[in-house]
């Protein structure tokens, strides 16, 4: 889903609030929310993908306005409903008061049927694919040309992976973009890497 | 008969907090080692992944050239040599290698992955939407103003970390430590030179 969450290229946002000694948690709660969703993936509710799309899924006026990790605790509650570990109602009983949760799941996908095999310096296109569901293409490489540098070991298909849906692993490749084929000159001149799957490439 | 009374009453939001609460209740009783593996994890969070990990990598790096080369060629198999892991769906790590002419950037757009047992878990501007947004399209203006001001013929490669591959940035050893021993050139190794936000 061309979601909220999808922020590469965005503009509007202003400085980065950088500190060299910034931390990764500022209150006790956070350090517990970090916890239980990773006990949670532990338990096997639910898997890496499900958790990124479930926060994915949260209302974007929600999104933005939470911290990090409001957004974990959300997307960690949201399963945990959604799996059957706890009613809605339990769960505000238990809160006492109303738990915001992130909007419900549309369907996920398989693996392109025909995938093909690329080689390091190959040109490669990203589909042009709409996808309703959890998807980590990010919406600026749609439709653009890189060169392929590597390919990873396969992994579990997000797209599927994330839905329950039945997939084979497929590889990513490590492919180049040039930032100025990403935002023709609206950029700072750089090379931008991505780990892209392969159902999402096709030849240049 | 009348709708039950909680029904028709606009219930405040729960806080945070008492939101975390509820859903902790409700994981405390899927089993009897819950409080125990929340401790656990909670000491793993804090005290084992920490950039320390990340910047003995690079000394030994630094030190040992044959352990260089088999960083860059299988990043997981050698850390693994210095007893470091990785998550299993983790595959994949490579490792960055920054010179004169290049700088390398990690990112993460879309939310916060990072090798987070080797650079620890990511500080908070890294997770914010300024820098997740801006990063990978403004990658020179952002890296000015957070203190590197790189000069122009420096070629910047950003890398969005969109699967499960992840990537630190080997830095630049910096040429007054030359004879220096590894425990002392990995304290000078700071997380944001393992992000590619700082050099050394």
């Amino acid at each position: 889903m061309d979601g909220i969450h999808d922020l590469g290229g965005r503009q509007g946002f202003g400085r980065v609030r950088h500190a060299p000694d910034a931390r990764p948690f500022h209150e006790a709660w956070e350090v517990r929310v970090n916890s239980l969703y990773a006990l949670a993936v532990r338990l096997g509710i639910f898997n890496m993908d499900e958790y990124r799309h479930a926060i994915e899924r949260m209302d974007p006026r929600h999104y933005l306005a939470a911290g990090y990790y409001e957004r974990s605790l959300t997307g960690l509650a949201t399963l945990c409903v959604e799996k059957g570990i706890v009613t809605r109602a339990e769960l505000e009983r238990r809160a006492k008061g109303s738990f915001p949760l992130s909007a419900p799941s549309a369907s996920g996908r398989t693996n392109l049927p025909a995938r093909e095999r690329f080689e390091p310096g190959d040109r490669v296109r990203v589909r042009e694919d709409c996808v309703p569901g959890h998807v980590r293409m990010p919406a600026y490489l749609r439709g653009k040309t890189g060169t392929v540098l590597g390919e990873s070991p396969a992994y579990p298909f997000p797209d599927a992976h994330a839905h329950g849906v039945e997939s084979q692993d497929e590889p990513t490749y490590d492919v180049r973009f040039r930032s100025e084929d990403l935002w023709p000159n609206c950029a700072d001149r750089a090379l931008v890497h991505a780990g892209v799957f392969q159902s999402y490439l096709e030849r240049a | 008969m009348n709708k039950p009374e909680r029904d028709r009453v606009v219930h405040r939001t729960a806080s945070v907090e008492e939101r975390v609460d509820a859903i902790q209740s409700v994981l405390e009783e899927r089993g009897p080692n819950v409080a125990k593996d929340l401790e656990e994890l909670r000491h793993l969070a804090q005290e084992q992944w920490i950039p320390q990990n990340g910047a003995r990598v690079v000394a030994k790096a630094w030190t040992d050239p044959a352990f260089r080369e088999r960083l860059l060629a299988n990043g997981r198999a050698a850390i693994a040599e210095l007893g470091l892991s990785m998550p299993r769906h983790h595959r994949h790590l490579v490792a960055l290698e920054n010179s004169k002419a290049v700088q390398n950037v990690i990112c993460c757009t879309q939310c916060s992955c990072t090798a987070f047992t080797l650079i620890g878990l990511p500080p908070d501007w890294y997770k914010d939407f300024g820098y997740r947004a801006r990063v990978v399209r403004e990658s020179r203006t952002v890296l000015k103003e957070m203190g590197l001001d790189l000069p122009a013929e420096v070629e910047i490669r950003v890398w969005d970390t969109t699967a499960d591959t992840r990537y630190m940035v080997l830095p630049e050893r910096p040429p007054h430590t030359a004879g220096w021993p590894e425990e002392k050139l990995a304290a000078i190794v700071t997380r944001d030179s393992l992000i590619g936000v700082a050099r050394l």
